[in-house]
């Protein structure tokens, strides 16, 4: 058995030269051509879409007290994207001047919660029963979270909502 | 010459009996193999000697790879009609589905080949842990099978997301929800998840690349090393308690064994394709008889009247997450398939000698034994999703029968059977058969309280707590004292299941004059 030193300078160290070689420019082709690949491959992760407001209605469409569901495009609709970019969230009028949005998704694993009108008043989740008060609290688990508040503003008698990724704990 | 005696694996390997054949066909056979090495390469891999012990057992690997020939086949031919753009995907199963010639039928041999694959996997996977295959000198195969185990698991996920339908969309976003709960770089894994922050075009795109290019490519590397591997080793012999591994000795021994072995082809290869044609005419059965997974609703996120669940394989762990405290959810969301992963990975390096007869080895035939078992719960647990609020396919409240509520008259009552229905209580508790599970059923709840009944509004006002968290909403929030009385009234007037017979063969007859009970507003 040759030692390490004899293993690299004796008969062996043509063999190792040229398996340098092949494995030399192997890297160099690897990295030449990764590199533009990686960053192709991550164009989705960095490109991050902008938040941006949406109208989703006049003021007088929303009566004092109610919960309805509003709809509006995501900010990042690739022409293909389909109904896939439609978005959800609950909007709430509270008083004759304010409003409150929450999104749909369930603070225990994401599934879209069920509004149950008054008297309920409650918040279903379909997948593993959680339970929301009207005003986004806790009413029943497993969920621990409250509702995600969803931005929401009032400009020229139009309500706007932001738009907003989808909200992981 | 006896069909139940095999040959030796001497005779067999000497033997070439094509090649001696006078005229035609021995001549083509020695053109051949003149060029391509059959006798020196391909035969001497066919008809390589296997352990006389190979048996029925041994069968589950190589059906697992039959059905993954099946998927590849009758993927190709689903890829092309299929669009993977979230504006036409479903649109071009419907296609594939309703119009395409039998493309019914050849989505439901993908289905169902996909189903028949995990379960074939999975019952390799625990035969070759309770015989003790994976130990010396097989632990890199193991490696390589966990490695072909989790690709099949991963195609099944996202085979389950191309079709793009409600059931997709809301599988990848509890799955970004999940992988979010990993340490440290949760928001990076969930972007990973949905290839982005919001599930887009290029979320299907990714799904579609991964199930259709990456992860296949993987497993023919992946299997390619699985069988050079089976045959440079050797399929391992039926263990004998007295048979224990020790690398010194385990090859001499194992050379022996072979030494009285049969040839692979054509006496091991005949189990395997008869075992094989059994599931392809299982999966061809089931495809013919129910097509693949219905459709469903197409995709849309602001479509909240959805009940999702996952593909029956995950729907186990579906329900387990319903089932454990949330005090540990984070705990078992990321660490339970972390912990399994890399027990599996360190199997063969800690446990890689000795013993390898399963009735020797009670912890391996009692762990798979529990997991066997406490998977087959879980799924009858997913299934019947008892937690679930009783909404039907449509999102809408169930009702009451309307027998049970013609029969009642105090008007208190009656105003408390449609709040049973407006203010949710039924979507968690049966009254005569209808309504959710997740609470008790409510006919006799009166009867129950009757020793104290100030309790009975004291648990609607407060609500319930299940062992780890609120279980009931405290309805004190939600109703005013009048609506909890009017309730009352109602689990009072229930009548008695053994009266409710009669009651509802009455309410029958004058059903046609009556009202049923009113749907809740929407």
């Amino acid at each position: 058995m040759p030692s390490i030193e004899e293993f690299f300078t004796g008969k062996y160290a043509r063999d190792l030269f040229l398996t340098g070689i092949i494995v030399g420019f192997g890297g160099i082709a690897s990295v030449v051509l990764g590199i533009p690949l990686v960053g192709y491959l991550l164009t989705p992760l960095f490109e991050r879409e902008p938040l941006i407001w949406r109208d989703v209605g006049a003021v007088s469409d929303f009566a004092v007290g109610s919960t309805t569901l509003v709809q509006y495009q995501d900010p990042n609709a690739l022409a293909w994207a389909g109904s896939t970019t439609t978005a959800g969230a609950y909007l709430q009028r509270s008083t004759q001047t304010s409003f409150n949005a929450f999104s749909m998704y369930c603070t225990h694993l994401g599934c879209p919660l069920h509004w149950v009108p008054p008297p309920a008043g409650l918040f279903f989740c379909p997948c593993h029963g959680s339970t929301f008060y009207s005003d986004g609290k806790v009413a029943a688990g497993p969920a621990q979270l409250p509702m995600v508040h969803l931005p929401v503003r009032v400009r020229n008698g139009r309500v706007q909502l932001q738009t907003a990724h989808i909200p992981v704990a | 010459v006896s069909f139940l005696e095999p040959p030796t694996p001497a005779q067999s390997e000497q033997e070439a009996p094509l090649r001696d054949l006078p005229g035609p066909l021995g001549a083509t056979y020695r053109w051949l193999d003149d060029r391509l090495g059959i006798d020196a390469v391909i035969r001497p891999i066919l008809v390589h000697p296997v352990p006389r012990s190979t048996n029925w057992f041994n069968v589950l690997g190589s059906a697992t790879l039959t059905a993954f020939v099946f998927q590849i086949i009758t993927g190709i031919f689903l890829a092309l009609y299929y669009v993977p753009a979230p504006n036409d995907a479903y649109k071009s199963l419907q296609y594939i589905v309703n119009r395409a010639e039998f493309g019914h039928f050849i989505r439901g041999v993908h289905y169902w080949g996909a189903s028949a694959m995990l379960l074939l996997i999975f019952a390799h996977t625990a035969r070759v842990f309770l015989t003790g295959s994976y130990k010396y000198p097989r632990e890199l195969n193991w490696i390589l099978g966990v490695g072909l185990l989790f690709c099949t698991i991963l195609m099944g996920f996202t085979g389950q997301l191309l079709v793009w339908n409600q059931d997709s969309y809301w599988a990848i976003v509890v799955g970004a929800e999940q992988a979010a709960r990993t340490p440290f770089i949760g928001q990076w894994v969930a972007d990973i998840v949905v290839w982005g922050r919001l599930v887009g075009a290029t979320t299907l795109t990714h799904f579609f690349v991964i199930h259709v290019f990456l992860v296949p490519g993987l497993m023919f590397g992946l299997i390619g090393g699985h069988l050079y591997l089976v045959v440079y080793q050797g399929i391992s012999e039926w263990p004998e308690p007295s048979n224990i591994v020790d690398p010194k000795t385990y090859k001499e021994r194992y050379h022996k064994i072979l030494e009285d072995g049969i040839p692979f082809f054509p006496d091991a290869m005949a189990k395997d394709v008869i075992f094989a044609l059994l599931a392809g005419i299982a999966v061809i059965a089931l495809a013919l008889i129910f097509g693949g997974a219905p459709l469903g609703h197409p995709a849309n996120p602001a479509n909240y009247v959805t009940v999702p669940r996952p593909f029956w394989f995950l729907i186990w762990y579906f329900a387990l997450l319903a089932e454990i405290p949330p005090t540990i959810e984070n705990i078992v969301i990321i660490g339970f398939p972390a912990v399994v992963m890399i027990w599996m990975l360190l199997l063969p390096f800690y446990a890689g000698k000795g013993q390898r007869a399963p009735s020797k080895r009670p912890w391996a035939v009692g762990s798979v034994f529990i997991a066997v078992l406490a998977t087959a719960v879980l799924v009858y647990e997913g299934y019947k999703s008892p937690w679930s609020p009783a909404f039907d396919a449509n999102g809408k409240i169930p009702q009451l029968k309307p027998a049970l509520v013609a029969g009642i008259t105090n008007p208190a009552a009656q105003q408390g059977a449609l709040l049973f229905h407006s203010a949710g209580c039924i979507l968690c508790h049966q009254i005569d058969g209808i309504g959710g599970h997740r609470g008790p059923p409510l006919d006799s709840v009166a009867a129950d309280f009757a020793a104290d009944p100030g309790a009975l509004p004291e648990q609607i006002l407060n609500g319930g707590e299940s062992t780890s968290y609120q279980a009931m909403p405290a309805y004190g929030s939600v109703l005013n004292q009048s609506q909890v009385n009017d309730i009352i009234a109602f689990f009072k007037a229930v009548p008695a299941a053994e009266n409710r017979a009669a009651t509802s063969s009455q309410a029958a007859q004058s059903q046609k004059r009556q009202h049923p009970v009113a749907a809740p507003s929407k």
